[in-house]
């Protein structure tokens, strides 16, 4: 290819507004292609529901419910998807949904009521994450080491706090929320909650400056700092966001179990990794999508609940979502790299 | 919190002298939140030579397993004679081998131990044995006959016959009915066994099908998430067996949230809650089979009488027995309150 010749120097023109969004457009474009085969993903899957169980599969009830499934994941992923995209990571979340659900239920059996659940599961999940955000930020400790650090005693103390016991939710305002008679024009209040926590997390990471400052602390923490972002309160914030979306999804929980159990939440940090990671988000730091790690969290779901209307074992469906992770990331780099 | 222990411990040791003075016969008032257990020792009561017994049990981190490690303290405390030595409950193995050999080191006169996994564990048994330390195997249980001199526990392939045989009882005179399982942890052997002991109570019954089987990992969450795929999956079906009452829990809100009641349940193990529902009988759950974690306490008396070399009362045997499975009672409306006082929280 043939430079063009440039124009004298005081004859540059200024950059037109054509000219300057065409990098941007490219991103765009790029960004598109990834939701686009995620979405091919997702469709793929659907017709195979379809097709291997057409009345069970494509009923308005079973929408309800793999979206129901997808919810108290889906609250955890949206939190662990900011974190990645800062380039940090949390390995605690189904830790603290664990310790958050339980301390939850136990104020639940002694009859707090509604409010008094909601606000503990929060609270304790802020509390959680108030802790890990101090020791990453200002106790400058690595990541995978101070979150590895909450799981094991966060898990722990959802031990000692339930004895191992399951406790029951007795409080009836809670339960009816999961009930069909509270859903509004078909759909789960679980469900709402979800579409409002993405949509509210979209909205922060695509049009607010603390969306901008997680891009650029993941991008780059140094050039960050020096382009005056306090990076430490940056990342204080998000580890913070990530126990706030772990009392939520604590909370979703005790609606959808009715109970809260030390064993809830297990694995949801590597759940919770796997969807951001197939939506595209880098593990690097400084590339990810709202929207990439909820159509994650919904290929999962959908896969798991096609898997279980065909009555096939749980060895089978290990291996597929082994797979589907492979797969999707491979699909990606073809997509990344070809445009 | 010492001051409640100490207090429970007086609690107990009252009730253990009252008991050596009324000897057998006096029924117990328990505190509610104790486990509820058989009273009479499988041994008799009067006070022999001190015993020290190391338990290993597992973690705690279900409801059952819970149970077992109350059991296995609350008996032990009941015996003047008796002291424990405890160590920590651990379902890694490399960890459990290591306490084992700790409580070997300590020369307990007896050991009980319920592995994490009792293939894994085989090894460290036969070391207890070899040092001269009998072995009361609980539940789980070792690869060798050599590796204990007794083995006490619940019977997994009897739970699903029974749950089997009971559902084909209530569905015999129905044609072509479908029944369907809710499984525990797929990679643990008792839950082949329990599959394995309904299948084949099933066969007695041509009349009914066996739809589906999905396993859940025997938590809430994982019994609500199961559970509610199964019900979108078989539209109508008549009765339904769940291995596990914690993970019951959840299923159990699957089923309410899926207004269905259009079968009947049948669950495992003998939760407290479960119970209370059955007696209620205002849901689909009607009965549950039995896997009693009063074994434990059964398992301490074994190992006392192990230390004083005495065998069981009501039996001829001068010897303890070499192993005991426990039956797996089908509860339901008619026997519960029987039952109610050994459910487990």
């Amino acid at each position: 290819m043939t430079q063009p010749v440039s124009p004298p120097r005081d004859e540059i023109p200024k950059l037109s507004p054509q000219v300057e969004p065409s990098p941007w457009r490219a991103v765009v474009a790029r960004a598109d292609v990834r939701t686009l085969s995620l979405l091919g993903v997702l469709a793929a899957l659907i017709l195979i529901g379809g097709i291997t169980k057409p009345d069970e599969f494509l009923d308005t009830r079973n929408l309800q419910l793999v979206l129901t499934q997808a919810s108290v994941i889906g609250v955890v992923t949206v939190g662990m998807t900011f974190v990645i995209i800062s380039g940090g990571i949390d390995l605690s979340v189904g830790a603290i949904v664990a310790l958050a659900s339980v301390w939850a239920t136990t104020v639940a059996t002694q009859d707090y009521g509604f409010a008094g659940i909601f606000f503990t599961a929060v609270i304790v999940g802020v509390g959680c994450g108030l802790v890990n955000g101090v020791l990453i930020a200002y106790g400058t400790m690595v990541p995978f080491i101070a979150t590895l650090a909450m799981l094991a005693s966060a898990r722990g103390l959802a031990l000692q706090i339930t004895d191992g016991n399951t406790q029951v939710v007795t409080v009836d305002g809670i339960l009816d929320l999961g009930e069909r008679d509270s859903y509004v024009l078909g759909v789960p209040p679980l469900v709402m909650v979800f579409a409002v926590v993405t949509i509210i997390g979209w909205l922060v990471l695509n049009r607010t400056t603390f969306g901008r400052r997680t891009v650029a602390v993941g991008g780059n923490a140094e050039a960050a700092r020096l382009a005056g972002i306090d990076v430490r309160r940056q990342r204080l914030y998000l580890y913070l966001l990530s126990g706030l979306c772990c009392g939520i999804a604590a909370f979703l929980l005790i609606i959808l179990s009715g109970s809260g159990q030390n064993t809830n939440g297990n694995l949801y940090e590597l759940d919770a990794i796997a969807a951001a990671i197939i939506g595209g988000t880098l593990l690097t730091g400084g590339r990810g999508t709202i929207v990439g790690s909820v159509l994650g969290v919904l290929i999962f779901t959908t896969i798991t609940n096609i898997f279980a209307l065909n009555n096939l074992q749980s060895d089978v469906q290990q291996i597929a979502k082994g797979a589907i992770i492979v797969a999707a990331v491979l699909v990606q780099r073809r997509t990344a790299s070809t445009t | 919190m010492p001051e409640i222990t100490s207090r429970r411990g007086l609690l107990f040791g009252t009730a253990a002298v009252s008991a050596g003075v009324l000897l057998a016969g006096c029924t117990s008032n328990e505190s509610d939140d104790e486990p509820a257990s058989n009273d009479q020792p499988a041994a008799d009561d009067k006070p022999g030579k001190q015993v020290t017994i190391g338990f290993a049990g597992p973690q705690a981190d279900h409801g059952w397993l819970n149970a077992i490690n109350d059991n296995a303290k609350s008996r032990a405390k009941k015996y003047k004679d008796v002291t424990l030595e405890i160590t920590e409950g651990s379902n890694d193995t490399a960890q459990q081998i290591g306490q084992i050999e700790t409580l070997i080191n300590k020369k307990v006169d007896v050991l009980v131990v319920l592995p994490a996994d009792g293939k894994a564990l085989t090894q460290v048994g036969l070391q207890a044995m070899r040092a001269g330390i009998p072995v009361v195997n609980l539940d789980r249980i070792f690869n060798s006959p050599q590796a204990y001199r007794c083995w006490i526990g619940g019977d997994n392939y009897g739970m699903g016959l029974n749950a089997g045989h009971y559902i084909g009882e209530q569905l015999k005179d129905k044609k072509g009915a479908r029944v369907i399982e809710l499984a525990g942890l797929d990679n643990l052997e008792l839950t082949k066994q329990r599959t394995q002991g309904f299948d084949a109570a099933l066969k007695n019954y041509p009349n009914i099908k066996k739809v589906a089987r999905q396993a859940a990992e025997f938590t809430v969450e994982s019994g609500q998430a199961k559970m509610s795929q199964l019900l979108q999956a078989q539209s109508n079906f008549d009765a339904l067996w769940n291995h596990d009452d914690d993970q019951g829990v959840g299923a159990l809100r699957a089923i309410e949230q899926a207004g269905r009641d259009d079968f009947l349940m049948v669950g495992g193990a003998g939760a407290l809650s479960a119970m209370q529902a059955i007696e209620s009988d205002n849901s689909v759950l009607k009965a549950t089979v039995l896997y009693p974690p009063t074994m434990a306490a059964s398992a301490i008396d074994l190992a006392r009488a192990l230390g004083q070399a005495k065998g069981v009362s009501g039996l001829a045997e001068f010897e303890i027995p070499s192993s005991l499975t426990l039956y797996s009672a089908v509860v339901d409306k008619e026997n519960v309150k029987t039952y109610l006082p050994t459910g487990f929280k």
